[in-house]
């Protein structure tokens, strides 16, 4: 009962930490296992430190960053990170996109073809690769039937050639990645005004213009948003290349999220390693700006601006 | 006059019926080519590698039948039994179940101060959680490692629960307060009017009301969760812990791939995402569009 009559003072105060109070868990877990970490990152960046020679422990200063702007592996894997990036968010952009607006139109069976076509995206990035290195196995994949109806080479190894193996590993993902797309697009195109593609039409304007006029415009925050979260994303993705090629062959498909987890894993080089985390990360952080500014986003959703 | 009269509607409908018609023909063959063609081209894309996988785990070794018949159960026999995916698939749901409860629990708390107070640090808060969407989760695997080697907490179960809520949090926090924003103030506002504590107020009146933003994040979570690989891969060695993703590798590994076993333990790994799918399928669209664009 002493509750049922707090002074106004005291009932000031308490609203006032409420919040904080709130938050106060989400704070602590970031700050100890998301902020720590990132700075012990930054820390041993300027540090030589191979695990298994620790008599060799110290601080170099920027010495990791200098062997990394020599390092050919390192460029090399950027390249490839740039263009699988650059491949998967454009091409999931276009077919999401696509895939939303036809699941958006009215039909007899839509919500059963809705639930079909997104499914992939509840699927891990192991669990595409088991399924795919089943279709792409040259004695048991898609490739063997076809061959058997007289189309292409009973040999085929996608996964096994550096030609196709760029491709192969982009179909796999794209997979899995279009319904997010398609979801997060979908979701945006409920919210487009009725009255605006009616309006649209008695002025005259065609399918396709009151697309590129009202739609469009109306999804572009949206697909601001979400190429740029996905394009981070992708480039941290490791799950499906790591199990599905590990970074081959020959180290065509090493990114550098995975270069990183190989030089952990296999060379114990704690201080390049994390030299080579922290370029990545201010990478990110300068592209995404870049990025933002470049696409002028608003920020229509209230969150990010209050 | 009378005979007349008669005719001309007559005529009038039918020849209202055959442009009826020729209409509907025409939009018919522009909706085939616009909606159905594209949409069936793409359900073969979906549906193909999923019937692969299933046509894998229920034909007997060594068939090259295009249909799984005779159906046999042994590849799942093979894993469940033979190859720990009994433990692998207790010790995944038990995970994945702790991360939902802690990841709906905080996103609850912080999404409801974030869509509720206006508070000193506010922005702050939201742009650190908007950050922490770049930290690449793969690089921070050793720098974690060491935190949790620190607390004693590799080898169980909770570093994964503890890592997985730590990345999936910020999302689901902006999402769920896209969910309270929806709720009108002056329901909560009535309530506290009428006597109710705030608490009270929350629980009373917009927890029910949040049902769809619980079931669509708590689901994420799970989902997110179920599928992690490298956290398991680097914070647990204990093969008695180990999770579905990483006894599916097992199944991939070295060069001698048993189809049947991987096929199998694939179905295996997607039973339960799968069925949470089809539960929060409609939740998913609505969820998206409440918070997570926005934010």
């Amino acid at each position: 009962m002493a509750l049922a009559g707090p002074s106004p003072t005291r009932a000031r105060t308490r609203r006032a930490l409420t919040p904080y109070v709130l938050i106060s868990p989400t704070v602590l877990l970031l700050i100890g296992f998301l902020l720590v970490p990132l700075g012990s990152v930054g820390y041993y960046a300027l540090q030589h430190r191979v695990v298994n020679e620790p008599y060799d422990d110290a601080f170099v200063g920027l010495e990791n960053f200098r062997r990394m702007l020599g390092d050919e592996q390192f460029w090399h894997s950027l390249l490839f990170s740039a263009k699988w990036v650059a491949a998967e968010v454009g091409l999931q952009l276009l077919l999401g996109l696509a895939l939303a607006l036809i699941v958006n139109e009215t039909f007899v069976g839509r919500a059963v073809a809705r639930a079909l076509v997104f499914s992939p995206w509840a699927v891990s990035g192991v669990l595409t690769t088991g399924i795919w290195l089943l279709l792409y196995n040259p004695a048991t994949g898609v490739f063997h039937q076809l061959s058997e109806l007289g189309v292409g080479d009973p040999a085929t190894s996608v996964l096994g050639d550096p030609d196709t193996v760029f491709p192969a590993v982009v179909v796999a993902e794209l997979w899995r990645g279009v319904p997010f797309f398609a979801i997060l697009i979908l979701a945006d195109l409920q919210s487009v005004p009725k009255d605006l593609y009616e309006a649209a039409s008695i002025d005259g304007a065609g399918r396709l213009r009151s697309f590129w006029h009202v739609t469009l415009p109306h999804l572009r925050d949206a697909i601001v948003l979400a190429t740029l979260l996905r394009a981070v994303w992708e480039f941290n993705n490791v799950d499906l290349l790591y199990t599905l090629t590990n970074g081959g062959p020959a180290g065509a498909t090493t990114g550098l999220p995975l270069y990183v987890a190989q030089l952990a894993r296999k060379s114990y080089d704690f201080g390049y390693g994390s030299a080579l985390t922290t370029a990545a990360f201010v990478l990110l952080l300068f592209c995404s700006v870049l990025y933002l500014r470049l696409s002028r986003f608003e920020g229509r959703g209230e969150g990010v601006r209050r | 006059m009378t005979t007349d009269a008669p005719l001309l509607p007559a005529a009038r409908r039918r020849a209202a019926r055959s442009a009826g018609r020729a209409a509907a023909a025409r939009s018919g063959t522009g909706r085939l080519l616009r909606l159905f063609l594209p949409l069936g081209l793409y359900l073969v894309f979906t549906l193909v590698p999923f019937y692969w996988m299933l046509l894998f785990a229920l034909r007997p070794a060594g068939s090259t039948a295009l249909l799984p018949w005779p159906v046999t159960f042994e590849h799942f026999d093979t894993v469940w039994n033979g190859m720990g995916f009994r433990t692998y698939f207790t010790n995944s749901v038990l995970i994945a179940a702790l991360t939902l409860v802690s990841v709906t629990c905080f996103a609850l708390m912080g999404g409801y101060a974030l869509a509720r107070f206006a508070f000193r640090g506010r922005r702050a808060f939201m742009l650190g959680l908007l950050c922490t969407q770049f930290v690449p989760g793969a690089m921070m695997l050793i720098p974690l490692f060491n935190v949790f080697q620190l607390l004693h907490l590799i080898d169980t179960r909770w570093s994964l629960v503890i890592a997985e809520t730590v990345f999936q949090l910020p999302l689901a926090m902006i999402l769920m307060s896209g969910f309270v924003k929806n709720v009108p103030v002056e329901l909560e506002e009535s309530a506290m009017v009428d006597g109710c504590g705030r608490l009270r107020a929350f629980l009373a009146v917009v927890l029910p009301l949040l049902r769809p933003g619980i079931v669509a994040v708590g689901s994420f979570a799970f989902i997110g969760s179920w599928n992690n690989f490298l956290f398991a891969l680097m914070f647990l060695n204990d093969p008695e812990l180990q999770t579905v993703p990483v006894g599916l590798q097992t199944t991939i590994g070295e060069n001698t791939v048993d189809f049947g076993a991987l096929a199998a333990g694939g179905v295996v790994a997607a039973v339960p995402v799968v069925l949470v799918f089809a539960f929060v399928q409609k939740y998913l669209v609505q969820g998206m569009s409440a918070g997570a664009v926005k934010g």
